[in-house]
């Protein structure tokens, strides 16, 4: 690895770590109903919305009460989602005039963005017009984002409050979250972009002369583009701070109007890990002990930074069979070297690599690089990362509320090593919650590994477009079946990463996959809002000698390696059968 | 303490023969279906059973020796489980056959009336009901549970406590139960039954160390939860690598597909039977560690809390100090010679036959040389103690000597015509603040100064209360003395917090009060006004010697009537938790290196590459599965012993424990399967059988 990789990593991290905490505390204020600065100038706002709503603020709901809530919210999203891309044709700010959506391609992308995956079966610019765009997704982008960091405002309070029966008020979080945490902060990171160069328009595509015109095979050489404009900086912001993913291009952010300098390159992968990075410090605040949110945040960056170098690492390697070739791969002053197949040029292998298990880390899956180009071990870390339960950050919200449910297993089995029943925070872990959390656990992995079966079996390998039949599968052997695990992957964790690859917009996939990323959304929030009910009915244990302290080095150990344990224990024979496979084979001569 | 004569070797022949015949008798599906995991090894070992008896008839591209040396050591590994929970429960059954022995069928006297001298007639202990009187007299069996209504006796209790030294057994008081199965020696006793036929503590105490009775505890079902979890992701990850093995063939065109056997195998392999298989053995082992330690736990329920207490309440009298106050100083008043006190204080106890009384005499003979005396020979009277006058002392040769708490005494003197000093008010409340009790001696009008008798706190109590300390326990001493008193003796026997002048209902509001701070707290007692405080604590721990009431109102009984037991208790109650966390992990950790033997074993034919995974150098594909199968059902049977004796708990803070099992149980987890299979594997090629 060059110096420069290093530089880039740790200007990274040291960014993230220093915005945790003025971050996390005011998140903290914003989600514990106090003035928070903000609420001076939008406060109208907020009242006025609750009174459009028609709700009480101070009404609190009980776990099931609150669940139904976010689903009913959630549903009704994504039915409107699903209809502005299967009406698009007859809708205005369409200027392309580009026609409504399959049904199965407009099931895929609503459960997508509405379920804070945004896996896109359908290339942007080619597909939507700016009102499904800007009505549609980006829409989904700030409340699929506010409804994660709601569920996990509940689940803190079921940690906090004692013989309780309520944990928070659904539309409070949701509104409050949207209005003073996820819109300032869009509106500072879209205006930083689009100083960079990212688009904000609403006209039509353009027409330019190529400067080379494009020999054509037995034709006219091709003598101009079109290029695809809109209003990106605004959906580009929310799409990174949300943990989105989902680009307004198809090559998403290696596009040069949605990324077009090395600063807006930096800025937007700090904004994937900031706020999942800050919400941990807001745990730690809420819970009443800071420490508590360090030592979670440090077992994420104890996994995330080793699996960073490694990517790095495997993609500066790049493929012994280039030298072969008679490629130049080293890395110097000139070029960045090492495997740069996929890559853009003006990120390099440092940049396209922290973004790359950045993405997979946070469920955002935004890419400036086709990780389907990168190295066996290069591709399998962030395919990984998404297998581990998108806990390492994870998404806006839920990466956290799912790390707390390992956490949860974690205290239980050192919990049981110490010999007391397990507590969290002092709260007993019983049978209840161990149900809740196994639920948490088991739901995402099953869908990936089943998907994947049923996919590789056959339904996934074929499609046919009229009488013709076509190949889903861009390349053969293990790397066809990293493909499709990496798309289960994805979907199953609510990641929205693509692989590409892989032909997806098809019948089979886009219903697959939208089910996948239904149930393994859906599936947890519940069973986690049901874990923040029945801990807040309980009460407070005092910690003593006897309790395991959850706020030290063990602990942070304990943690890293029930996710690590859980994650391989699942994943390596498929694993297995992709890219190791992949990289044995590269490697053996 | 537990006797040499309860304790069992681990390996019993005659245990072991019966668990090896139980183990068979536990194949029945009906019990295989309780146990998620090893319901999963059993059904996976019928499958290969039916595989390999297919390959014998049918061809196959996989030899039925194979099949059914894979399917041979899966019915080990589900017998194997078998036999870790009969062991257990094998060794409560012998407990419960020599106290069965004891259950005989005695003749009882069964009394007309409940007093001594009624008339009786013979009648079957069995046929006995609750509030029948009986007459139990020297050499005979007391038939059933009982109080005594009337009379002493001393009665030979080893049958239920394996103690040989008789107990005293007397009507009114805090000893007055007794319990079926127990003869009385010498005397007699009018008892009244307690307890109608079959529900006598000795058949609860059987069917407690049967475990017939026996349900899974809180804790058990959450961690049941979890392997079930582990379990059928498991089966997940076991069942879709068919489908990806089937494409990987097509995609490499070569190998063959995964077989159903090597997925049984891998499957076995992977769900934690390590914990599961021994999960209820685990569970009947810490019921049998209390019995061991002579404590009846009334469920298992309790022995799990009993690991989770945070405070610990006990009684001063007895548990903290020697059960009686003794004299160890004089303190004559002004112009009174130390020897003149010391005489007095001896004369006026001299006919004082309580504990105080004796060691006064004893102080004075050891320290000042002076010999007990007749008093008759002084034509003494002796003056008794009453609750009216609340002194005692005697009247010799005219003098009339006087001892008793201070005010008393100064009622005395002045009603003498007397006056006391400020300086004997100033040393009375000196001792008092000491924690002492202070006694004053008078002649006449005249103070002679006081006597110091002091609680005497046990010997090594200060050490095992800082140890309960490390384990996160707070202790909290209940007294009736006064404040002062308490507070000297909380800091000498180094008590975290102390509760005075206790009666029951301040006992009851502490023990809610912690409750409603979220703490578990643990209490012993013996006495009828302790039932309240112990039915409302979550762990209660009743003495064998104490009354009826107590012992219904508590979830433990105390064959040894010893209260500092409960530290042992609380022991018993973690070492069962850690035994099944540690195992647990010790179970997850071992799949790794099963992944390392199985998967390049299962792939290399598709994948050839895949053999650098093969890290141990397994000698062949068929041996590498048959070692990690071999290893998996063998690590049961080596881990008996330890699911039997528990892991051991030290009190060392609960961080330094974690590290400490995570490096032997997490970490050994990791590299002793590497081993363990890699010289099956070797044992397996040295012979040739794979």
């Amino acid at each position: 690895m060059t110096a420069n990789s290093w530089i880039q990593l740790a200007l990274f991290l040291g960014a993230l770590v220093a915005l945790a905490k003025p971050l996390g505390s005011y998140m903290a204020r914003i989600l514990e109903g106090k003035p928070c600065g903000l609420d001076r100038v939008l406060g109208w706002c907020e009242r006025g919305i609750y009174r459009l709503a028609g709700v009480d603020p101070q009404q609190e709901m009980g776990w099931r009460t609150y669940a139904f809530a976010v689903m009913a919210f959630n549903l009704l999203g994504i039915a409107a989602v699903y209809l502005l891309l299967r009406l698009q044709g007859a809708l205005p700010l369409n200027p392309q005039g580009l026609p409504g959506t399959t049904p199965d391609l407009a099931f895929n992308t609503a459960v997508s963005f509405g379920t804070n995956t945004n896996w896109q079966s359908y290339g942007g610019e080619a597909t939507l017009g700016y009102l499904a765009q800007m009505l549609g997704l980006t829409v989904q982008n700030f409340v699929s984002a506010a409804t994660g960091i709601a569920v996990l405002a509940a689940l803190i309070r079921g940690l906090v409050r004692r013989s309780a029966t309520t944990i928070g008020n659904f539309w409070v979080d949701l509104v409050r979250s949207t209005l003073y945490i996820l819109l300032p902060l869009s509106v500072i990171l879209a205006v930083a972009l689009a100083s960079q160069g990212v688009i904000q328009n609403f006209d039509a595509y353009q027409s330019v002369d190529l400067v080379e015109p494009i020999p054509v095979d037995g034709g006219e050489p091709t003598t101009t583009q079109t290029i695809a404009m809109g209003p990106v900086a605004s959906q580009l912001a929310i799409k990174q701070l949300g943990t989105n993913g989902g680009g307004f291009f198809n090559v998403n952010s290696a596009h040069p109007f949605e990324n077009p300098t090395p600063l807006a390159n930096f800025l937007e992968v700090l904004a994937i890990l900031v706020i999942p990075v800050a919400l941990c410090y807001t745990f730690g605040v809420m819970v009443g002990d800071v420490r508590q949110g360090w030592a979670v945040l440090a077992a994420m960056f104890v996994i995330f930074i080793p699996l960073t170098v490694g990517v790095m690492l495997a993609e500066q390697a790049g493929v012994p069979q280039y030298a072969g070739m008679g490629a130049d791969d080293v890395a110097s002053a000139t070029q960045a070297g090492g495997n740069m197949e996929g890559k853009e040029v003006r990120f390099g292998i440092a940049n396209s690599a922290i973004w790359a298990s950045a993405t997979t880390a946070a469920s955002n899956g935004s890419v400036n690089a086709m990780h389907d180009s990168f190295t066996p071990l290069g591709g399998l870390i962030p395919m990984w990362l998404m297998q581990l339960g998108e806990v390492i950050f994870g998404g806006v919200g839920s990466g956290l509320y799912g790390m707390l449910m390992f956490a949860i297993v974690a205290v239980f089995i050192a919990g049981l090593m110490v010999g007391r029943t397990p507590e969290y925070l002092g709260k007993k872990i019983e049978a209840f919650e161990m149900k809740m959390a196994s639920l948490v656990i088991l739901i995402p992995s099953m869908f990936v590994l089943v998907g994947t079966a049923i996919a590789v079996v056959g339904p996934g390998l074929e499609y046919t477009v009229g009488d013709e039949v076509k190949g889903n599968l861009n390349n053969p052997g293990a790397h066809g079946f990293s493909e499709v695990l990496y798309a289960l992957s994805s979907a199953g964790n609510n990641n929205g990463s693509a692989f590409a690859g892989l032909t997806a917009n098809e019948p089979f996939y886009n219903t697959l996959l939208g089910v996948a990323m239904f149930a393994s959304r859906y599936w947890l929030i519940i069973p986690t809002l049901a874990i923040a009910g029945s801990l807040a009915r309980k009460k407070y244990s005092p910690p003593g000698a006897g309790t395991l302290p959850t706020h030290q080095t063990l602990f942070v150990v304990m943690l890293v390696s029930t996710v690590l344990l859980v994650g391989a224990l699942t994943f390596v024979p498929a694993l297995a059968l992709g890219p190791v496979v992949e990289h044995l084979q590269m490697v053996s001569p | 303490m537990a006797t040499a004569s309860k304790s069992r070797p681990l390996f019993d022949p005659t245990i072991v023969r019966r668990a090896i015949l139980d183990s068979f008798l536990k194949l029945d599906p009906r019990l295989q279906l309780r146990n998620p995991v090893m319901f999963t090894v059993f059904v996976g070992s019928v499958l290969t059973t039916g595989l390999g008896i297919h390959a014998l008839v049918a061809d196959g591209n996989e030899s039925p020796g194979f099949i059914l040396g894979v399917s041979a050591w899966l019915w080990f590994t589900v017998l194997f489980a078998n036999f870790a929970e009969a062991m257990a429960e094998g060794r409560g059954k012998a407990q419960a056959d020599s106290l069965r022995s004891t259950r005989r069928d005695v003749q009882a006297k069964k009394l007309d009336e409940p007093r001594y001298g009624a008339t009786h007639r013979p009648a079957l202990a069995s046929s006995l009901r609750k509030d029948d009187a009986i007459l139990v007299e020297a050499g005979e069996l007391i038939p059933s549970d009982g109080e005594v209504v009337e009379g002493v006796a001393s009665v030979d209790e080893s049958a239920i406590t394996g103690e040989s030294a008789p107990v005293i057994r007397e009507s009114g008081g805090d000893r007055s139960s007794v319990t079926g199965g127990t003869r009385v020696l010498s005397d007699w006793l009018v008892i009244r039954v307690t307890a109608n036929p079959g529900e006598t503590f000795l058949d609860r105490m059987i069917s407690l160390v049967e475990g017939a009775k026996r349900q899974k505890t809180p804790n058990e079902i959450a961690l049941n939860i979890l392997l079930a979890a582990m379990t059928i992701v498991f089966l997940i990850v076991c069942t879709t690598l068919l489908p990806f093995s089937k494409y990987s063939v097509a995609a490499a065109g070569q190998g063959s597909p995964i077989t159903v056997t090597v997925l049984v195998a891998l499957l076995v392999c992977l769900i934690p039977t390590t914990i599961g298989g021994l999960l209820s053995a685990i569970g009947i082992a810490g019921m049998d560690r209390m019995i061991q330690a002579n404590v009846i736990a009334m469920s298992g329920r309790a022995v799990e809390a009993a690991g989770d207490v945070d405070v610990l309440l006990l009684d001063k009298t007895g548990t903290i100090t020697m059960g009686n106050r003794q004299a160890v100083e004089f303190i004559p008043a002004v112009g009174v010679a130390i020897e003149t006190l010391a005489d007095a204080a001896q004369l006026a106890s001299l006919a004082d036959e309580t504990p105080e009384g004796r060691s006064v005499v004893v102080l004075a003979k050891e320290k000042y040389g002076l010999r007990g005396r007749n008093i008759h020979d002084h034509h003494a009277t002796f003056v008794p103690f009453t609750a009216q006058t609340r002194v005692s002392g005697v009247d010799i040769d005219g003098r009339r000597i006087r001892k008793g708490a201070a005010d008393s005494i100064v009622k005395f003197i002045n009603e003498n015509g007397g006056a006391t000093s400020n300086e004997l008010r100033e040393t009375v409340e000196r001792i008092a603040k000491l924690g002492g009790t202070p006694l004053v001696v008078a002649e006449g009008d005249r103070a002679l100064g006081v006597i110091y008798l002091k609680d005497i706190v046990k010997g090594g109590i200060k050490e095992r209360f800082s140890e309960l300390r490390r384990m996160g326990i707070r202790t909290v001493m209940i007294t009736g003395d006064n404040p002062l008193t308490a507070t000297a003796i909380a800091a000498e026997a180094g008590v975290d917090d102390f509760l005075a002048e206790a009666t029951p209902e301040a006992k009851l509001k502490m023990i809610r009060e912690y409750q409603a701070g979220g703490r578990l707290v643990a209490m012993t007692g013996d006495g009828t006004n302790d039932s309240p405080a112990l039915a409302q604590a979550d762990v209660a721990v009743a003495m064998n010697s104490g009354t009826q009431a107590a012992k219904e109102a508590g979830n433990m009984v105390d064959l040894d009537s010893n209260p500092t037991k409960l530290i042992e208790i609380v022991e018993i109650g973690k070492q069962l938790l850690m035994t099944r966390g540690a195992l647990t992990t010790f179970s997850l950790a071992n799949d790794v290196a099963k992944y390392f033997a199985i998967i390049p074993a299962a792939f290399a034919t598709t994948y050839p590459v895949l053999n650098r995974l093969n890290v141990m150098g397994l000698a062949s594909p068929s041996s590498a599965i048959m070692s990690a199968v071999v290893f998996n059902a063998i690590i049961i049977i080596l881990l008996v012993p330890l699911a039997l004796r528990g892991v051991p708990y030290r009190a060392v803070g609960a961080a330094r424990l974690l590290r400490d099992n995570l490096l032997i149980y997490g970490l050994g987890g990791l590299l002793v399967p590497f081993i363990g299979i890699k010289a099956i594997d070797m044992f397996i090629a040295a012979c040739g059988l794979a």
